[in-house]
């Protein structure tokens, strides 16, 4: 079921999400929600932003040390097209800016915490992609 | 500190979503196939996640009155359940499997040199930004 990606590593990588977020929250008293971080950057002074810069970066040398370190191949780019790739993005920018939080910040940390408003937003966006994909996939019959 | 703790929770972060395979916009349009030949992965990854940020919020919620180096814990100041959160995460959802990228993956996917990744990160910067300007002209 999980061809090249073992059972350990979808636990063991879902825990190192989990711990991140837990010692962010601890440590600095943030949530780790990726959109938030990035979508600060265009809204507030950079000297409130150094912390979120940061993370980023590390974010972005985090996964690739991984495939360094243990050979592993990068993943493949999307398959979606030009179109595509571009009416998702808009989607994902401006829907996770409305609804202030994507997967990492209402999925994750928002569920710990038992947010009301994160659960909501998690079973949200999780039904909306699924009816999505479908519809794209299976009824229109679309290559994304 | 501060920072430190910020770049080591960063790296966890990235290191996590390579080790289970979420920077593949394939896989992940493979769990959203619900009805084709699905993949349960991100369903086991967002379960090892919870399996230690539910226990663990719970816990420094209730024993800590404030983070360890940060001032204060900085918790959503919305509570309700309003139009903008649903169809904002509805949104968000439909751009989510049209790609497979979530913000996380697709931040975390810059360094592997594909102009696909930075148009759709261009393509979710230019949306958030037109989303905070409405914002700030109701």
């Amino acid at each position: 079921m999980f061809d090249s990606v073992s059972f350990t590593n979808v636990l063991g990588g879902g825990a190192l999400i989990g711990l991140s977020s837990l010692l962010l929250f601890t440590l600095n008293g943030r949530i780790a929600g990726i959109c938030g971080m990035a979508f600060s950057l265009m809204a507030t002074s950079l000297k409130n932003n150094i912390w979120r810069i940061i993370f980023l970066v590390g974010l972005v040398l985090g996964s690739a040390a991984f495939y360094w370190l243990t050979n592993t191949p990068l993943p493949p780019a999307p398959d979606s097209s030009l179109g595509w790739l571009i009416l998702g993005g808009l989607l994902v920018g401006y829907g996770t800016s409305m609804g202030n939080g994507c997967t990492s910040g209402h999925g994750i940390a928002g569920i710990a915490r038992l947010s009301p408003r994160s659960i909501i937003a998690t079973l949200t966006f999780m039904a909306f992609a699924i009816l999505a994909l479908f519809i794209v996939k299976h009824v229109i019959g679309g290559d994304i | 500190m501060y920072y430190v703790t910020a770049l080591i929770t960063g790296l966890l972060f990235g290191a996590g979503l390579a080790a289970s395979d979420m920077n593949n916009p394939v896989r992940v349009q493979g769990f959203l196939d619900l009805f084709g030949d699905w993949d349960p992965s991100l369903m086991f990854v967002m379960m090892g996640a919870l399996a230690v940020a539910i226990p663990g919020f719970q816990w420094v919620l209730r024993k800590r009155a404030k983070p360890v180096f940060g001032k204060r814990f900085y918790l959503a100041s919305k509570t309700v359940i309003d139009r903008d959160l649903v169809l904002g995460s509805a949104l968000f959802g439909i751009g989510w499997a049209l790609v497979g990228y979530c913000p996380g993956p697709a931040i975390a996917a810059l360094s592997f040199g594909y102009s696909d990744v930075f148009i759709f990160v261009i393509a979710m910067m230019l949306g958030a930004k037109i989303h905070q300007f409405q914002a700030k002209s109701k």
